[in-house]
């Protein structure tokens, strides 16, 4: 009875029309410690912490919640808020065109009777984001932050609400390494000044970097809650415990098949399409051959992307050139659509933003890159269109009700599965999948690797941009490194080691110079 | 599978019966909100509404709002919008004025003529919006001044008229009556709904045969019946009511064929479904190797030329081109679109929900006017209908999206 607990969820069950997404959970946070939270996408993680933060008011679920020994009724997040519970949303609530300063307080302004108090706006805001170790003037815009700060900025304005449990959001799923453990240490600043963390996260090594406990959620229901820092729980363990099931392999097996030279780069270069000046992929070369599956390692802003973008039709940067062969003849990708007529295929990291017509169904974004396979003089075929949209769903094992279900109210996982089914209906021989595994969960995850290789079974040539090494590693046959826009290696699957990756990643250039 | 047919069949064919019809909520809601006005009308003017002569009125003194909604609801799907098309109205008049009217240009030539003039004019708009990247909304409000100064221009602020009678026809016209006017009513008008509703079912049947081939899910066979009765019923009542009086106006036989044309364009077409793509998600639907801005220049072209027949259908409706004609003829063809379900931001809506919202609004004008209503209730009265079909859309995808997420 020693231990202090802030908080205590009680037997919450929370029921969508047709969707029992929280069954009876139940959810105890000791004070000062950092509570890391885990399941599989869907599991019911977010509907829990806005439960818990309000956004689903009271009354709208069963069960209670007690909080510093009181029962709170939250009406809105207002309330939460007040009562000093923060959450942080994975996606960012900041206003890109007003200040550091002015994010830091909004909602929550300095002022006297309705006036906005400007310099105390700007000296607490200072001394919040010092707090998060941000050293930037407060009155930079938001807009011209990178993620990593932005994410910091968040987490000041946390701080100047009085912040007595934060929660987190899967808040590094956007970050680099860098920023990524940045952020990790803050959080175990902050719990030594006496602040509770609740930590979503999907990277079980920084569970097990952070986290004093770890709760599983699956389906809907707590599994168990584990103290993360003794020895037995390993990743392993977690994962065991989010999947139902053992997960010894992380990627499936593959006997590479490696043919001729499908698809090369020569001399590629980009610049930046704001600053003309400014060279953001270095003259490139890289090549891939069909069956085998090639890796594209590099830092966040190293260019992979932009890389991968601007051979797709030329869909990223201005001043590009260099050379492309396809089958060793020289191909003009000018357009993306002349790069699909090519055989190119690219799956972009940005699914929601770049990927997919989310108010749309599974079967017209299936169809959206290769409409003219079922098109006759300009007349689409809806008919085998859905058949086609069908077929992807029962290989792919997209679950969906049906092919005319809304793709924005999929799981990640199966947004994914709906944007590499896109595009190998164009059928084509070259695929760059960027970030294919982003965002997803570790079930998923492991179907799309199993794709992936199907994929290069048939031939095709992949080209595989990840920010997580293990994958690369696992998956790969062949890994180009890049830094800073140029390509700095390539490394053999035998020789490769996240620590020769990682070197090769951080080698910056030598000579600026001609 | 196997489980649910122990469900008793009947339970069950009520149960997905009721659910598929909540899935089809708000296209039924906008036919009974429709219906519900025209008897609420019917009842308030003692039943003019329904009478031969003035359903006739409707369909001819509604046409050119239609016309315009069928262009604007392809514009606003692609998430953009056009404010100009009633300044493009005005302009098409006075250069109709001015061919056919002052010049004696010939009543085919005059309509070719300003039928490229609304292309070359939607080929500006659309050139500064797909390619220059400037927002619909600030080239198409540029437009509605432009087009409305040079129509001023045209017409050095006065009126022009009259046109001749072959011109006349395209707003004023009907087709010939068969009986020769001693039938009780016009043969030709119900010859042609009875082809309409044959091609209708016989279309409706063959679509339903070969999704059922296919092994697609079909819609339930009951609700499939009551929905092509229900709209043989509707043809043929309008047409016998049209009948009754002067036969089918020309304007109704342009209208049908835009209609039924640009439906199939924008649910089977490769263009149609770019277009819903790119308001769907602009950047997805480019990486998908759709050209995004020949498909927003050439929607811009296509709402040019269908304002400028609706420029026409006016002009020659009123047999006078003015320099105010056409004016917040936009903002009716905007609010039909809206009360047809299509959404702000793009990438949703069908030629179906706004013309059945373009009626919404042309029988809540007509029953109004005959109820002496002056123009400052029409106005007050048609915002909060616009006002309540857009929250009535809020407010079904709000509890839609709480089912899910």
């Amino acid at each position: 009875m020693a231990e202090d607990t802030i908080l205590e969820m009680r037997s919450i069950t929370k029921e969508f029309p047709g969707v029992k997404a929280l069954d009876d959970v139940t959810l105890k946070v000791r004070r000062g410690e950092v509570h890391a939270i885990c399941g599989e996408n869907g599991a019911g993680k977010s509907t829990l912490m806005n439960v818990l933060s309000g956004v689903y008011p009271h009354g709208t679920y069963d069960g209670e919640i007690v909080y510093d020994g009181q029962e709170c009724r939250f009406g809105s997040t207002h309330d939460s808020e007040r009562a000093g519970i923060v959450i942080i949303h994975q996606e960012l609530a900041l206003s890109p065109y007003l200040t550091m300063a002015e994010n830091v307080f909004i909602g929550n302004e300095r002022s006297r009777r309705g006036w906005i108090s400007w310099n105390r706006t700007e000296r607490d805001a200072k001394q919040y984001l010092e707090r998060v170790g941000l050293h930037d003037n407060p009155g930079t815009r938001v807009l011209d932050l990178g993620v990593g700060k932005q994410q910091l900025v968040e987490i000041a304005k946390a701080l100047a609400k009085d912040v007595e449990l934060l929660i987190l959001d899967e808040p590094t799923a956007a970050l680099n390494d860098d920023d990524s453990s940045h952020l990790l240490d803050l959080i175990l600043e902050l719990k030594a000044e006496g602040v509770t963390s609740i930590l979503i996260s999907h990277k079980l090594n920084e569970i097990k970097k952070v986290a004093d406990s770890v709760t599983i959620i699956r389906d809907g229901r707590t599994i168990e809650t584990l103290a993360a820092s003794s020895a037995e729980v390993t990743e392993a363990r977690i994962i065991r415990g989010m999947v139902g099931r053992d997960m010894t392999h992380r990627f499936p097996e593959r006997e590479p098949r490696i043919g001729p030279e499908l698809f090369r780069i020569e001399d590629w270069t980009v610049h930046h399409p704001l600053d003309r000046e400014r060279v953001v992929v270095d003259h490139a070369n890289l090549r891939v051959h069909a069956g085998e599956i090639v890796g594209i390692a590099g830092l966040m802003g190293a260019g992979r992307t932009e890389l991968a973008m601007s051979v797709f039709g030329r869909s990223w940067g201005t001043g590009i050139s260099g050379t492309a062969y396809k089958r060793g003849e020289r191909v003009d990708l000018r357009t993306v659509h002349a790069a699909v007529e090519h055989g190119i295929a690219y799956a972009t990291e940005d699914r929601k933003q770049y990927g997919l017509n989310l108010i749309d169904d599974i079967a017209r974004n299936v169809s959206a890159a290769g409409l003219r396979k079922l098109a006759h003089s300009g007349w689409v075929d809806a008919n085998a269109e859905h058949v086609v949209a069908e077929r992807y769903r029962r290989d792919m094992n997209i679950k969906a009700p049906s092919v005319n279900a809304v793709v924005g109210k999929l799981s990640g996982g199966n947004q994914q599965k709906v944007v590499l089914s896109k595009w190998m209906y164009t059928d084509p021989d070259v695929l760059f999948l960027d970030e294919p595994t982003r965002g997803i969960d570790v079930g998923a995850k492991f179907e799309i690797y199993t794709i992936i290789h199907q994929l290069a079974a048939a031939g095709k040539g992949i080209v595989m941009i990840s920010s997580e090494l293990p994958e690369l590693l696992g998956m790969c046959d062949r890994i180009y490194t890049i830094s800073e826009g140029v390509v700095t290696a390539e490394v053999a699957r035998e020789d490769a080691t996240p620590e020769r990756l990682m070197q090769y990643m951080t080698a910056v250039k030598e000579e600026d110079h001609e | 599978m196997s489980a649910e047919t122990k469900v008793p069949t009947t339970e069950r064919a009520w149960r997905t019966g009721a659910s598929y019809l909540a899935g089809q909520l708000r296209q039924i809601g906008l036919f009974i909100a429709l219906i519900v006005i025209v008897l609420v009308f019917q009842g308030l003017t003692g039943g003019v509404t329904l009478s031969s002569r003035n359903v006739s009125n409707l369909v001819v003194q509604n046409s050119y709002i239609l016309i315009l909604a069928i262009g604007m609801v392809m514009v606003i799907i692609a998430g953009h919008i056009d404010l100009s098309v009633g300044s493009v109205v005005a302009v098409i008049g006075a250069l109709a004025g001015v061919l056919n009217s002052k010049h004696g240009v010939p009543w085919w030539a005059t309509i070719l003529l300003c039928l490229v003039a609304g292309a070359v004019i939607g080929a500006w708009q659309g050139y500064w919006i797909a390619y220059f990247k400037i927002p619909a909304f600030i080239v198409t409000l540029a437009g509605m001044l432009l087009f409305r100064g040079l129509a001023q221009i045209l017409l050095h602020n006065t009126q022009i008229s009259p046109f001749d009678d072959a011109f006349r026809k395209i707003g004023s016209g009907f087709l010939p009556d068969l009986g020769h006017g001693t039938s009780y009513f016009e043969p030709l008008t119900m010859i042609l709904a009875v082809v309409a509703v044959v091609a209708l079912v016989l279309q409706a049947v063959r679509t339903r045969r070969s999704r059922a081939v296919n092994g697609l899910s079909l819609e339930p066979l009951p609700w499939f019946v009551l929905k092509n009765a229900f709209m043989a019923v509707l043809i043929l009542g309008v047409a016998w009511l049209l009948a009754t009086y002067r036969g089918t106006p020309i304007v109704l036989v342009i209208l049908g064929v835009l209609v039924v044309g640009y439906s199939a364009v924008m649910a089977s077409s490769v263009f149609g479904r770019q277009v819903y793509a790119i308001g769907g998600n602009l950047r997805a639907a480019e990486l998908s190797g759709v050209n995004t801005r020949r498909v927003t220049f050439l929607l811009f072209v296509n709402i040019g030329v269908l304002a400028a027949l609706a420029g026409l259908v006016f002009t020659a409706q009123l047999n006078l081109a003015g320099p105010s004609a056409g004016d917040g003829f936009e903002l009716d063809a905007i609010a039909a679109v809206f009360i047809g379900g299509a959404a702000v931001t793009g990438g949703v809506g069908t030629i179906g929900g706004a013309i059945v919202g373009g009626l919404i609004i042309g029988i809540l004008n007509n029953g109004m006017t005959i109820l002496g209503l002056g123009t400052e209730w029409q106005q007050f009265i048609k915002g909060l209908v616009l006002l309540a079909a857009v929250a009535f859309d809020v407010a079904s995808k709000r509890r839609a999206g709480r089912a899910i997420s």
